[in-house]
């Protein structure tokens, strides 16, 4: 149970961070998960960002700033093993099953559905 | 002919024969849905894309209100539309469809009156006898043009609004039956820096104000004049900064600032809708809702519109029954680094005789 209060404090304090850029900054959305998804790859390059998903789960893994704390992750790993190249190929390691079936399931329900405005 | 500063008159009063306003599904939910000849329950109108069933519903709209004046598109001389998709196209499409001599206009919001503005310059010049004025918009393809594609599902603050999805038409005339357009002004741009695009109500007050304003001196009238000077498209948030600038500009009497009144025609629990097409209806309010309106007499409350707008703003006035109509316009004119900045102007308020 504990668990499950920490990750709803902890993803919602996020949502909360966005809500007040987007109301409070003005910021458009598109600065707003920018902004998410940038915090959360400098956190993860501070190695900061897996320390709050141990502490609080999907609290930190389900919101986009933990795709910029994957971003880095990929990278840094692939840069360890491969050399500064690595940087380049590892970038989307880890995160290719969110970008892929982002993209496999957008093309099915578009040749399926149709939007309805 | 020129009055004051920037106001036409026009001294044979051309008519509006015949109008008509189809509107989409969110339209039909409204408080003014009776007043539209036809509404569709889908978007789509059997179209591949937004963008053509917004030209669907223009093509249905001066089809409407050709028929309604008993004529044939041949017997149209000129034909006026804007609209919000860049380039114009659903006006332009509409304007092959309809192979009459066309000249496009962009007015954002304006689109409708500007147009009505110039046809009646067109039929009071003597240059034309007769001219069909349209303008059309689709929430689908408008919110794309100029904010986030609607499947994107972007957040939207409690005073943002909601563009119309519809079109309307009216062809003026040198005689006829129908409401007479009596005098033009035209607004200038007034920019007062606010630059959120979720609050146009709020940008477009003072350009109303101002051209309200500049109506009455240039024709040395005072609100009273009217018996309902209406705004739609200011949304509540804008209607009432509109109340407010006027009222501190002009000193007027607050039984005068009274006439200034608040129309919707779309429906919603929550939020502030407006249309950018504002005026798309107007030409149908100004003969429908306003009849009932005049009927009803001052005392009937059409301010309860809570959540927003739609028709441009129209007043029938007392004796002689003037029907006004001011309208505003709003336009995105720019994108600096992501970040709309909005300017806003209003335009032409056009008197009608019912």
């Amino acid at each position: 149970m504990e668990k499950f209060i920490l990750a709803f404090i902890v993803g919602g304090s996020i949502c909360v961070i966005g809500q007040l850029l987007m109301d409070g900054l003005k910021l458009t959305p598109a600065h707003t998960m920018v902004t998410l998804v940038v915090s959360g790859a400098v956190l993860g390059g501070f190695g900061v960002y897996d320390d709050l998903v141990k502490f609080a789960g999907a609290g930190a893994s389900v919101p986009i700033s933990s795709f910029g704390n994957q971003l880095v992750k990929g990278a840094l790993q692939e840069a360890q093993r491969t050399g500064i190249i690595g940087v380049l190929t590892g970038i989307f390691k880890i995160t290719s099953a969110g970008i892929s079936s982002a993209i496999i399931f957008g093309f099915l329900s578009a040749l399926l559905c149709k939007p309805k405005g | 002919m020129l009055q004051g500063h920037q106001t036409w008159v026009f001294e044979s009063k051309p008519v509006i024969i015949s109008s008509a306003a189809i509107g989409g599904p969110f339209e039909a939910q409204g408080n003014l849905a009776k007043d539209f000849d036809l509404l569709h329950g889908d978007i789509w109108l059997g179209q591949d894309s937004y963008e053509q069933a917004e030209k669907k519903f223009l093509e249905q709209a001066c089809e409407t209100a050709i028929k309604k004046a008993g004529l044939k598109k041949e017997d149209i001389q000129f034909f006026l539309s804007g609209d919000l998709i860049n380039q114009i196209i659903p006006s332009s499409f509409t304007a092959r469809t309809l192979a009459v001599p066309f000249l496009g206009i962009y007015g954002a919001c304006s689109s409708s009156m500007e147009g009505l503005s110039f046809a009646s310059l067109l039929v009071d010049s003597g240059f034309a006898k007769n001219a069909l004025v349209g303008t059309s918009s689709h929430n689908a393809a408008c919110e794309k043009q100029y904010r986030y594609p609607t499947e994107y599902g972007a957040q939207k603050p409690p005073t943002a609004q909601w563009t119309v999805t519809g079109a309307g038409a009216a062809v003026v005339a040198k005689q006829g039956e129908g409401p007479h357009v009596v005098a033009s002004t035209i607004g200038r741009v007034i920019d007062m820096g606010l630059s959120d695009p979720f609050n146009m109500g709020a940008a477009m007050a003072p350009a109303a104000v101002d051209t309200i304003e500049a109506h009455f001196r240039d024709l040395n009238i005072r609100p009273s004049h009217y018996d309902l000077i209406a705004t739609g498209d200011l949304g509540k948030i804008g209607h009432r900064i509109a109340r407010f600038t006027y009222k501190a500009w002009t000193r007027h009497p607050d039984r005068e600032i009274d006439r200034l009144r608040h129309f919707n025609v779309q429906r919603r629990p929550t939020g502030l809708r407006r249309s950018q097409w504002l005026c798309l209806c107007c030409y149908n309010y100004l003969r429908a809702s306003f009849k009932s309106y005049a009927k009803r007499g001052t005392k009937a409350n059409f301010s309860h519109s809570h959540r927003c707008l739609a028709l441009p703003h129209v007043l029938p006035a007392k004796g002689n029954h003037t029907l006004h109509c001011p309208c505003s316009i709003n336009r995105n004119v720019k994108q600096e680094a992501d970040v709309w900045k909005s300017l806003f102007w209003h335009l032409s308020l056009v008197d009608l005789y019912v």
